[in-house]
């Protein structure tokens, strides 16, 4: 065998190994899809939006107060995280570079993000829930953001460090001051990537149960009230797919490809946005 | 200092030579490696001084000096003087972003912000100057038309500065960067990523800003700096080996270390 005919089969092995890796890959995610898309859909009716849930073993019910709990609940978490992660994020890619502080930070936020998120709801229960008595939608806001705030940091310092210096150079020898150039110049360049960070972390509260479980907790009531318990889709799901009713099992089907949707059409949404935008 | 025969040399007595940059007695660190030393050089008003040397004998470092933006790196200082119309730009108490209005730059790879190309020449103009609406259309178009950009993109202002080509892109910084009004205006080898067509347009656009601008480009480009400039600095390791009207530089260079660089021998 030639040098030039082992290196063609190198190559060809190499192909093939990665995609199989990615027909495997494919293979899990589009079978979680199949099956949410097909248990979820026959659970899918009008009255999902225009009823509460329901107790056990009637034929009534849908979701409305938990779909809008979690509305609330991911809006408000991802209004409170975002602000802050991208500010972090700032510092840390612009200021804190090779600071102390900004070590510290990046290692204390890696920590974070990696964190699994009983942890946090827990932390939220202890210092918050444990303290005033009582389980709140607010509470549930607290620990969705602190999930949101790690993940935006960490893009958003990814992204803006992505952006050559170069540019940022170019924006200094105008004679801009560094605040001119990180808003309008670095942030912009890299505006696309802080988004996609921002929507991952949406991505992700959306779905997480486990800090709701100590915080928010759940309703079978209408709950707009931030001081109280609030109804929520993840720990709704939870309840009703566990339970042995079959009427609280379709809907908790139905409640997961709700939140698929959601999340995709986020996605979705967003990339036309940016390309049109980009067309400019 | 320079007399008569040398101002017929330089072939533009349009005005009177007066310096506008001077150097005195100038180092520069970065950390504790000692890039530039004892630099000792007048840049005229209005006219061209291009810095050449083989790489990494400092020209890029001097040039960076003019509108401090080592300032950008806390490892780097300059020490000595460097005066800008009389004053001593390196003290502490000049504000550099005062000092950047005065003092423009081009990059090597066009830098094109990611806004409208409208936006691009804007950016910098509001730094400085409150201009109502009418005012900034009418300086959008001044810098657009000084930098020979007009035409091509006076239909699409609202398009973004990146969809130009690279060339045009350059054009756009040069724009940018006159928009400004400075006095001086820093090329760092502004042709380098430019194809031949484009780079005779930069170049063809310097001899014209030369009339407004006090221009000192960097040129890897020995055949460049011969075209455009008024007056050359050969460097070599950190030090101002020679000094001159251009075309004394390249027809009868001083000394025999710019006769070998500039004939080829070595660099």
């Amino acid at each position: 065998m030639t040098l030039y005919q082992r290196r063609r089969l190198v190559n060809q092995l190499a192909l093939g190994l990665s995609l199989a890796a990615m027909v495997f890959g494919l293979f899990w995610l589009g079978w979680i899809l199949f099956t949410v898309i097909d248990l979820g859909i026959s659970g899918l009716s009008l009255r999902l939006f225009t009823e509460m849930t329901p107790p056990p073993g009637s034929s009534e019910g849908g979701l409305i107060n938990a779909i809008v709990g979690s509305l609330i609940m991911v809006g408000l978490a991802t209004a409170i995280g975002t602000p802050v992660g991208i500010m972090a994020g700032i510092y840390l890619a612009e200021y804190g570079r090779n600071t102390w502080l900004g070590s510290a930070t990046r290692f204390i936020n890696d920590i974070l993000l990696s964190a699994p998120s009983i942890i946090i709801g827990l932390f939220v229960y202890a210092v918050y829930v444990a303290q005033v008595g009582k389980f709140s939608g607010f509470a549930g806001v607290l620990a969705l953001a602190l999930i949101v705030v790690p993940v935006v940091i960490r893009t958003t310092e990814n992204m803006l460090q992505l952006v050559p210096n170069s540019l940022r150079e170019a924006a200094f020898a105008l004679g801009a001051p560094k605040w001119a150039v990180i808003l309008q110049v670095t942030l912009r360049a890299s505006a696309a990537g802080v988004v996609t960070g921002i929507l991952l972390a949406v991505a992700r509260i959306s779905g997480e149960t486990a800090p709701l479980l100590f915080t928010a907790l759940s309703s079978q009531f209408w709950s707009v009230n931030l001081n109280e318990p609030m109804a929520n889709l993840p720990v709704t799901i939870f309840k009703f797919a566990m339970s042995p009713f079959k009427d609280w099992q379709e809907l908790a089907w139905a409640g997961v490809f709700l939140i698929t949707l959601g999340v995709l059409g986020l996605n979705i949404a967003t990339r036309v946005v940016f390309r049109e935008k980009h067309k400019l | 200092m320079m007399n008569d025969t040398n101002e017929v040399l330089a072939g533009t007595a349009v005005d009177p030579l007066e310096v506008q940059i001077a150097f005195r007695n100038f180092d520069f660190h970065y950390g504790s490696y000692h890039a530039l030393k004892n630099i000792n050089l007048e840049i005229f008003k209005r006219r061209v001084t291009a810095f050449i040397g083989p790489s990494g004998c400092g020209k890029s470092t001097l040039l960076r000096t003019i509108n401090r933006m080592y300032d950008l790196y806390p490892e780097q200082r300059a020490s000595g003087e460097l005066l800008l119309d009389g004053d001593n730009i390196l003290e502490r108490s000049v504000d550099v972003n005062e000092l950047r209005a005065k003092v423009g730059m081009v990059f090597q790879k066009p830098t094109p912000f990611p806004m409208s190309i409208y936006d691009n020449i804007t950016f910098g103009v509001g730094l400085h100057e409150r201009l109502n609406k009418g005012q900034l259309e009418e300086r959008v178009e001044w810098a657009l038309r000084k930098a020979a950009l007009w035409d091509e993109v006076k239909d699409k202002l609202k398009q973004s500065g990146m969809s130009l080509s690279g060339g045009q892109q350059q054009r756009l910084c040069i724009a940018r960067g006159i928009a400004v009004k400075p006095e001086v205006l820093l090329l760092d080898e502004p042709t380098s990523a430019l194809d031949p067509i484009s780079t005779m347009r930069v170049e063809e656009l310097i001899n014209e800003l030369k009339e407004e601008f006090t221009i000192v480009i960097v040129t890897h480009n020995m055949q460049q700096a011969a075209r455009i400039s008024d007056y050359t600095a050969y460097m070599y390791l950190g030090e101002l080996i020679e000094f001159g009207v251009t075309d004394q530089i390249f027809i009868k260079p001083g000394k025999k270390q710019t006769e070998d660089y500039i004939t080829g021998r070595f660099g």
